[in-house]
């Protein structure tokens, strides 16, 4: 499998293991979509460190994964871009949006935790 | 040629090979980092543009050799209907199915050189290059050792 995905507490962590094609992206926004349906999750990590290379299509499909979540009530953080990827995402002035990305695991879950606790406060 | 590697390009699969030949030939040339990164996304979007827009082609690598420098030379080329409107496919804000217009953009910024070239008959060429200045030392002592 390219991707794998595990529930930890209230949260998605999907690590991707070895550079995806465009079909297996795809899939991986249906299919997190789908689970954060079912597994009633409020906040999905994606682990990115596996992609050697981050394109536009990829950084577009991450950006639509995101919103897509959102949609379905979850937020979503990105961990473990590589620093030739960052530097190559730079050069070809990719649009990142509002993609939230962290260095590592435990900083994720940490944004996560802040994220989701604030919009259980006050509702907004 | 010696040492040219082809990847034939007929689903969106076939780009993680081009991707993983782009950056192995990169390595293996000498490339110090992030440029193998660098080279490996450019092929991504020029291989991406032949999937989505006409079906099939092909990349092929290639390593260049002068005096004082080396390189790595990706050629695109697809045998579809052309790009009607090069100049608009170059700028950014183009948007044409699948969002051509970053894709060569971008990949224009990742390279050295960057040539375009399509017709309605032919399809279209993109060419790539990436450069990097040869060793001082290790050309030296070539010099030295072909003198001997």
């Amino acid at each position: 499998m390219s991707v794998a995905i595990l529930q930890q507490g209230d949260y998605l962590i999907a690590s991707i293991q070895s550079d995806l094609n465009d079909k297996q992206v795809l899939e991986l926004r249906e299919e997190l979509a789908d689970l954060v349906g079912k597994s009633r999750v409020r906040g999905i990590v994606i682990d990115v460190a596996a992609l050697d290379v981050i394109d536009s299509f990829v950084a577009r499909s991450l950006r639509s994964i995101v919103q897509t979540a959102k949609l379905r009530g979850a937020e979503t953080v990105i961990v473990g871009i590589q620093p030739d990827v960052a530097i190559a995402m730079v050069q070809f002035r990719l649009n990142l949006g509002q993609l939230r990305v962290t260095l590592d695991l435990d900083e994720a879950l940490a944004l996560l935790d802040r994220l989701t606790r604030r919009d259980a406060g006050d509702g907004r | 040629m010696a040492g040219e590697v082809r990847v034939a390009i007929n689903a969106d699969a076939d780009l993680v090979d081009a991707r993983a030949e782009g950056r192995a030939m990169a390595e293996r040339l000498g490339f110090p980092r992030p440029d193998p990164t660098l080279i490996a996304t450019a092929i991504s979007e020029v291989a991406r543009n032949i999937v989505v827009h006409v079906g099939r082609g092909e990349i092929l690598l290639r390593p260049i050799e002068e005096t004082n420098r080396f390189g790595l030379v990706v050629i695109a080329r697809d045998e579809g209907a052309g790009i009607r409107d090069l100049e608009g496919a170059l700028r950014e804000e183009y948007s044409g199915r699948g969002g051509l217009g970053l894709g060569l953009s971008g990949a224009r910024r990742l390279m050295d050189e960057f040539e375009i070239e399509s017709t309605a008959d032919t399809g279209t060429t993109v060419t790539m290059k990436k450069w990097r200045p040869r060793d001082e030392l290790a050309r030296l002592r070539e010099e030295r050792r072909r003198r001997e």
